[in-house]
């Protein structure tokens, strides 16, 4: 069975029988791991907590923190104060200058971009462009094609559908998660493959936003937040006695 | 001569708290089909529900080989049969009713 991960699991914050609700489900429909989302005040003790919950149900606990800055100047000093506190970075472009920072800022792992209108989705090619050099993914939340109908949700696989044919063209990563806020909104991750299928990302391609690309992100972070990290190639192999 | 049609038998897991009759279960995913695909997608997909167990919770559908990503995500989209919130998930596709049975019963 492949390794299928989901990064953005979206409960109640502080409602940790929401939490448990979701992590169960997800465990039930074959997740291995699951990102989810708190703030940049949540304590070590809270985090050790859902950590437990998620470790009693055999999910790999993935913690991540969105931000949704106003200004390139506040998406650098955001990241600053928190790309050491979580394994995965995930950055709503609300303003096309946001989103042409975070694209080619290193430290950003996901860009996702706002529902409420076509013209507020800045993934165009020298988006993309960017976001390759800099091994940025473009994260599609699946949550809003299951609640939206009728025309909003046809506009909506007609964005995505550009967006996916934009980062196959640069080569950018594409990584799927369900954004789900309640258990009966998931759906196993061969379930998203097809739905992906809506807008234009084939079945090897969706298993592999559901799989291999998450679990890439999340691997290149551990190693990167580790003690054992030096720089880029560089890691501590032995520590000297004393 | 007529050719031979290739199928696909798809079981599907229905979630949720109400009990949904043969009905229910056949139109919630016809209209899911209908409302994404319109209805010449519809047509095409050449859906049928073979059978249904309300205490199982678990749907067998046949369609076209052609028409099985279409289906399986109109049944992927579904949030809700008759007014009340429900999830419906495939666990399985097979070629033949036998092999879906076999599949179903080792899971």
């Amino acid at each position: 069975m492949k390794f299928y991960v989901d990064l953005h699991l979206c409960p109640q914050p502080y409602d940790y029988a929401h939490v448990r609700g979701l992590v169960e489900k997800a465990a039930e429909l074959g997740y291995k791991a699951a990102g989810i989302t708190f703030s940049s005040k949540t304590t070590q003790e809270e985090t050790k907590e859902l950590k437990e919950t998620f470790n009693s149900l055999g999910v790999d606990f993935v913690s991540r923190i969105d931000l949704a800055p106003k200004s390139p100047g506040d998406l650098l000093r955001n990241l600053r104060a928190v790309r050491r506190k979580a394994e995965v970075i995930a950055v709503e472009c609300i303003s096309k200058q946001v989103a042409r920072q975070a694209a080619k800022d290193r430290r950003v792992d996901l860009l996702s971009f706002p529902l409420a209108s076509p013209k507020k989705r800045f993934f165009d090619v020298a988006e993309a462009e960017l976001a390759s050099g800099a091994t940025a993914s473009l994260e599609i939340n699946m949550a809003p094609l299951l609640k939206l109908q009728g025309f909003r949700r046809s506009i909506l696989l007609s964005s995505l559908r550009r967006e996916v044919q934009t980062a196959k063209r640069a080569h950018v990563p594409i990584v799927l998660s369900s954004g789900a806020d309640e258990p009966i909104l998931l759906r196993s991750a061969e379930d998203y493959c097809s739905l992906a299928y809506l807008f234009g990302l084939d079945h090897y391609d969706a298993r592999k936003a559901f799989s291999e690309n998450p679990k890439a992100i999340v691997e290149k972070n551990r190693r990167k937040l580790s003690p054992n990290f030096v720089a880029p190639g560089v890691y501590v192999v032995r520590r000297g006695k004393g | 001569m007529t050719r031979y049609v290739r199928r696909r038998y798809v079981a599907v897991k229905i979630e949720g708290n109400q009990t949904l009759s043969e009905r229910d279960v056949y139109d919630a995913v016809w209209t899911s089909l209908a409302r994404l695909f319109g209805e010449y997608g519809a047509s095409q997909a050449e859906l049928s529900l073979i059978e249904y167990n309300p205490e199982k919770k678990l749907a067998v559908f046949r369609c076209s080989h052609k028409a099985l990503e279409i289906v399986k995500a109109s049944i992927a989209a579904m949030t809700e049969v008759t007014g009340e919130k429900m999830a419906f998930h495939v666990i399985r596709v097979s070629g033949t009713l036998k092999s879906l049975r076999t599949k179903i019963d080792n899971k």
